[in-house]
């Protein structure tokens, strides 16, 4: 996020993106409601009457795949309109014509026939954003799980830096990430192109850095390999994984190709707390702690850095994954000494730059948010204040790409997955709280009452959901939050595997998969 | 600048900004006044009263939470009438409240037990009906005891100013007053009351009338080890108290975060189930003839550091690839790009970022 998570209260302006806050992010949430309560504006660009949708006052229930359009559509109202700031675009940007030249085509009336919102609709949410004193967006997997996910990003950074809502208070771009430490899994260089801190793996000096602060004669030069790349590539160029906390099986798109995939490696250590779906193909598998029984410290969302303590002790012969690392690194004939995880922060302080000042005694005082370079620094609250990192804002003039993958007489629907409220990515905890899956025993796909009708199916009806790769059995629930043509279920469910039905297509830079958008036909089984 | 006042309690001269409150500035010169409505953080109804003061010239005994501190006031924070009303105030709490502290989840951490033993009230004073509700446990996460509940309306404000759910509000009139949900309804009726099981009632019942169910029974409040972390869910990063007693964590309860106060959601709050689950995996296995067989971590380690050695010699680094995770620490992820580029000597290292 640019800013920090507390400023959200008081924007003036809330655009709402692809997230499903109040399910997806609850405590986020919060602050989306203060900031209603106190008079902001709301607006949620999301093809579902999410709980959030109905809060706001402006719901642009897209087409899935569209954000591109409707956002390039804002820009044109926002520009032929006159309400952008100029002197921001001058003093701060660059690129600003060839983007204008590219939203021209873009007119309310275009998108509206793209994306299914109206007109007026675009423009006044447009206006909105443009004129309101601290506008702040907010996004997640909606607007980046498409096949033009850096795409979509770069849609929303235009318009913040067309209006000058960013670099300040409450006002910026922020994607609310989904799991507890991905922020610093990134921080610290579990990442095929960089080292800790983005420091990229390309550039000869990072090497020797690295190469000198571990003690080895080089580092590899050559661009790793993303996840879907990686598992793609297993039993050819792939010979073995080591997978700690992660779940591909469930987690990763086309399912049954992955599994075949996984069973075709030479061999596969998973590092986990439970057999999950993707350990019971390991070779090895080696039993870890949770985060109740280590040490250690997450980065959020807003890059705050917190320490996680240990409250019991490993659970039967459990380790945590720490020591584990350091016992292969060991036996690799590589010796990691560390006695605590309070020693492993001094490295990496060391080494990365925006992560310089933070120590566990600066820690055990209160959180502190990256950049924060020095010990004397008191870490930072929101980004790009006066300069953007690489100097002048970039705009980046990008166009609608439809979905990889599009409906047809076979398959005449789209599926979109995300999370519910209850239950967390692929409920390996949530699925065994004794609390949350007695709540919320079962999953289902939602379906509009007018495809319910069309396809013969009652609510409660279990259904066969079949797309060109799998299909997976399901309730159906015929629900006023997905409109004609939809459908949603989550990926949290063992007995509803739903990748074995989505589309591996890719966005060509990040390497995301477009879970948002697959073509499927819904059956009742009979 | 901020304008002050001087004022004096108890004999105590103490200065606090304009504006703020007699209980404020009481707080301020360390002077204990009890509280059961108010909150910092929520609005302020003065409605208890337990917190009344005595100030010379003003015809009663005001509220502390909600009498804005004036130059030259002069406060009794313990005064004989002050004292008096809080007593009176304590035994008409008493005479409808279950006599239930021996079984209590909240004895040790109770306002009304802990004021009632400071003032030395006790059960009895006033004889007169009492309320017999049923209690509501028909959910996984909250049990509701409307015997105990003091109406001091905190949970109706948390949930209405800082949760912005607005589940909960007051119900009918004088004695049959009653902290509920729309219609009467439950918590679990879910499409009537609008709960999301978040449980920020909770954090600040001041009594015994909302609790976390599955700590129930399990631990006195002062056998249970707080332990503050990190939740171990989405990317908000809230933090909260495990807590523990015997190396077991019995259930969360609200810290002060420094991103989410004391709110948390119904994963963070009631998802710790899984630490102790039957299923979490409590020794290395290795795969022998299609099935796991379980090793010694010596036997585990070796084997996992000879085939990736034999891979990277035979294939070259660039066969191994790994997967690190969103989900373990900073430290760990670390080290982990450390064994992938400084060990092995790939870049093949990712997570689930993208998924």
């Amino acid at each position: 996020m640019t800013n920090s998570i507390q400023e959200i209260a008081d924007a003036d302006f809330i655009l709402a993106t692809g997230t499903n806050t109040f399910d997806a992010h609850p405590v986020i949430g919060i602050q989306v409601k203060k900031a209603v309560a106190k008079g902001a504006v709301l607006a949620v660009v999301d093809p579902r009457l999410t709980d959030s949708a109905k809060l706001a006052e402006y719901h642009l229930q897209i087409k899935p795949g569209t954000d591109i359009a409707l956002l390039n559509g804002f820009a044109n109202v926002i520009i032929e309109e006159g309400l952008y700031n100029k002197t921001f675009v001058e003093e701060r940007t660059e690129d600003f014509d060839a983007f204008k030249e590219t939203v021209a085509k873009y007119t309310p009336d275009y998108v509206s026939e793209v994306t299914g919102v109206s007109a007026d609709l675009i423009r006044e949410a447009a206006r909105g954003y443009a004129k309101a004193k601290n506008s702040t967006i907010l996004y997640t997997m909606g607007i980046t799980q498409h096949v033009c996910g850096t795409h979509n990003v770069f849609s929303t950074t235009n318009l913040a830096l067309l209006t000058g809502h960013i670099g300040k208070e409450s006002s910026g771009v922020n994607p609310l990430r989904g799991q507890n430490n991905v922020q610093g899994a990134c921080d610290m260089g579990a990442l095929p192109v960089v080292f800790p801190g983005y420091q990229p793996v390309a550039v000869e000096a990072n090497r020797q850095k690295f190469a000198v602060a571990w003690g080895v004669e080089k580092m590899p030069d050559k661009p790793g390999l993303t996840v879907g790349e990686l598992i793609e590539s297993a039993g050819n160029s792939i010979k073995a994984l080591y997978i700690m906390g992660e779940n591909p099986v469930m987690s990763d798109p086309d399912a049954d190709q992955v599994l075949h995939e996984l069973e075709s490696l030479d061999f596969l250590v998973v590092q986990d707390i439970f057999l999950t779906e993707t350990a019971q193909f390991a070779d090895v598998v080696l039993p870890a702690a949770s985060f109740a029984e280590k040490d250690g410290t997450f980065s959020n969302t807003e890059r705050r850095v917190q320490l996680v303590r240990k409250a019991i002790e490993p659970i039967g012969d459990s380790k945590p994954d720490w020591e584990i690392i350091c016992l292969i690194s060991d036996a690799m004939g590589y010796p990691m000494n560390y006695a605590s995880p309070e020693e492993i922060m001094s490295e990496i302080s060391s080494v990365t730059p925006s992560y310089g000042g933070i120590n566990y005694e600066r820690l055990e005082q209160g959180s502190l948010q990256w950049p924060c370079p020095n010990a004397d620094h008191p870490g930072t609250k929101f980004l790009h204040k006066d300069k953007f990192v690489r100097g002048l804002g970039k705009f980046q003039a990008v166009e609608h790409i439809p979905p990889n993958e599009i409906p047809d007489e076979e398959y005449q629907l789209v599926l979109s997955t995300g999370r519910r409220r209850y239950h967390y990515h692929t409920g390996t905890m949530t699925q065994r709280t004794g609390a949350l899956e007695v709540f919320y025993p079962e999953e289902y796909l939602e379906i509009s009452s007018a495809d319910a009708e069309k396809f013969g199916i009652c609510d409660g009806d279990k259904v066969k959901v079949t797309s060109r790769r799998g299909q997976v059995e399901v309730a159906a629930q015929v629900s006023e939050r997905v409109t004609p043509g939809l459908v949603f279920t989550s990926f949290q469910y063992p007995d509803v595997p739903i990748n074995r039905v989505t589309n591996p297509a890719r966005d060509p830079i990040a390497k995301i998969p477009e879970y948002k958008v697959c073509a499927v036909k819904v059956e009742k089984v009979s | 600048m901020v304008a002050n006042v001087t004022l004096t309690i108890d004999g105590i001269r103490i200065t606090v900004p304009k504006g703020s409150t007699v209980l404020e500035a009481a707080e301020k010169a360390g002077i204990f006044i009890p509280t059961f409505c108010h909150d910092p953080e929520l609005s302020k109804p003065g409605a208890c009263r337990i917190c009344v003061v005595e100030i010379p010239g003003m015809r009663n005994l005001p509220a502390s939470c909600v009498t804005e501190a004036m130059e030259g006031m002069v406060v009794y924070s313990a005064s004989p009438a002050v004292i008096e009303a809080r007593k009176t105030n304590l035994e008409l709490l008493l005479a409808n409240h279950p006599e239930d502290c021996l079984t209590c989840n909240k004895n040790g951490d109770c306002r009304l037990q802990e004021y009632a033993y400071y003032y030395g009230v006790k059960y009895g004073a006033f004889k007169g009906e009492k309320h017999r509700y049923p209690l509501e446990d028909d959910n996984p996460f909250i049990v509701r005891d409307m015997n105990k509940c003091i109406l001091c309306g905190k949970c109706v404000r948390m949930c209405e100013e800082v949760q912005g759910n607005n589940v909960l509000n007051f119900a009918f009139r004088g004695f049959n007053a009653l902290v509920t949900p729309a219609m009467n309804s439950k918590y679990s009726d879910t499409e009537i009351s609008n709960c999301v099981f978040c449980g920020n009632c909770i954090s600040v019942c001041p009594v015994g009338a909302l609790s976390e169910k599955d700590m129930l029974g399990k631990a006195r409040r002062w056998e249970v080890k707080k332990v503050t972390t990190t939740c171990p869910y989405c990317g908000v990063g809230c933090q909260f108290d495990l807590n523990v007693k015997d190396n077991k964590v019995l259930g969360v309860t609200s810290t002060d975060g420094d991103v989410n106060g004391r709110a948390l959601c119904v994963k963070g709050r009631f998802g710790y189930g899984f630490i102790h689950h039957p299923d979490r995996l409590t020794t290395p296995l290795i795969k022998k003839d299609g099935k796991f067989v379980e090793a010694t971590w010596t036997e585990a380690i070796k084997l996992v550091a000879e085939k990736l050695g034999d891979i990277k010699a035979k294939d070259g680094p660039d066969a191994i690839g790994i997967l690190s995770s969103a989900r373990v620490t900073n430290e760990e992820n670390y080290l982990m790009n450390k064994l992938a580029r400084a060990v092995i000597g790939t870049n093949n290292i990712d997570h689930c970022a993208r998924l």
